[in-house]
């Protein structure tokens, strides 16, 4: 195990975006306490949003019983996160370039184009369903 | 007190033959509520038949890629009817969001409500 799964903290959730958003108000609270910049926390609330709807929606299709597994550290400069879901995986290199021209008036698309654009990095495990990001704090 | 059993989710007012939306919620993000979100736009255009649509978000300190794909949506559903929709004060925050994907080239976005009412005449 790595020293990142060692000493993270794990929260397990059903497919309910319900359940998503408190996650998200208990991490929104943790970056809080450690005094995150302002601009660093609306990066990290948006692409936990778009990571967790991907999961829960694309990943355990809406599927209750199929659960979210999150995994985070939390420190004074950085904030490392590891959400998997219990879906078959995606291979984010097919996920069509939102920003064609083509593809512009598509509906779909960006959520990982704002993951990739709002976090330090953003890597996804050789099957898909599991995406770890990393946002170091910029100081002031 | 509205006794509509769905908490209305944006607030409409008529200005001219304008229709101004603003949004209740600060946060843009939740699929639910981005779910009626969506249906309470296309109500606008579908229902109420609305040309005219000046979208303000003032109020709006988040917005995530599925609320775009309703603006996409809405937009098209404006032009289909022959209609127009604009977007106004868009903080810079949000701003950043339709600049990275693009779509703030697709959308019609004015500084504030006086400049988007103007987009119409």
């Amino acid at each position: 195990m790595s020293d990142f799964e060692n000493s993270a903290l794990e929260i397990i959730i059903p497919s309910d975006t319900a359940e998503a958003r408190r996650v998200q108000d208990v991490l929104e609270q943790g970056l809080q306490n450690v005094k995150a910049p302002d601009k660093d926390v609306f990066c990290i609330r948006l692409a936990l949003e778009e990571a967790l709807v991907n999961a829960i929606k694309h990943g355990n299709q809406m599927e209750i019983t199929k659960k979210v597994f999150i995994k985070y550290t939390l420190d004074v400069d950085i904030f490392e996160i590891m959400i998997s879901d219990e879906g078959p995986g995606f291979d984010p290199n097919d996920v069509p370039d939102p920003t064609d021209i083509e593809n512009l008036e598509r509906p779909c698309g960006r959520g990982l184009m704002l993951m990739r654009h709002y976090m330090t990095e953003v890597n996804y495990n050789s099957t898909g369903n599991s995406v770890r990001m990393k946002k170091v704090f910029k100081k002031a | 007190m509205s006794a509509e059993p769905r908490k209305r989710r944006l607030e409409v007012e008529e200005i001219g033959d304008v229709t101004v939306v603003n949004f209740v919620d600060r946060k843009i993000l939740d699929e639910q509520n981005i779910q009626i979100i969506g249906e309470q736009l296309f109500e606008l255009v579908d229902s109420e038949g609305k040309k005219k649509i000046l979208l303000d978000f003032k109020n709006v300190d988040y917005l995530s890629s599925a609320a775009l794909g309703k603006l996409i949506t809405l937009n098209k559903k404006a032009n289909t009817s022959g209609g127009k929709l604009v977007l106004c004060n868009i903080r810079p925050e949000i701003k950043e969001v339709f600049e990275i994907t693009k779509l703030d080239k697709f959308f019609k976005i004015k500084e504030d409500e006086q400049v988007g009412l103007q987009a119409f005449a």
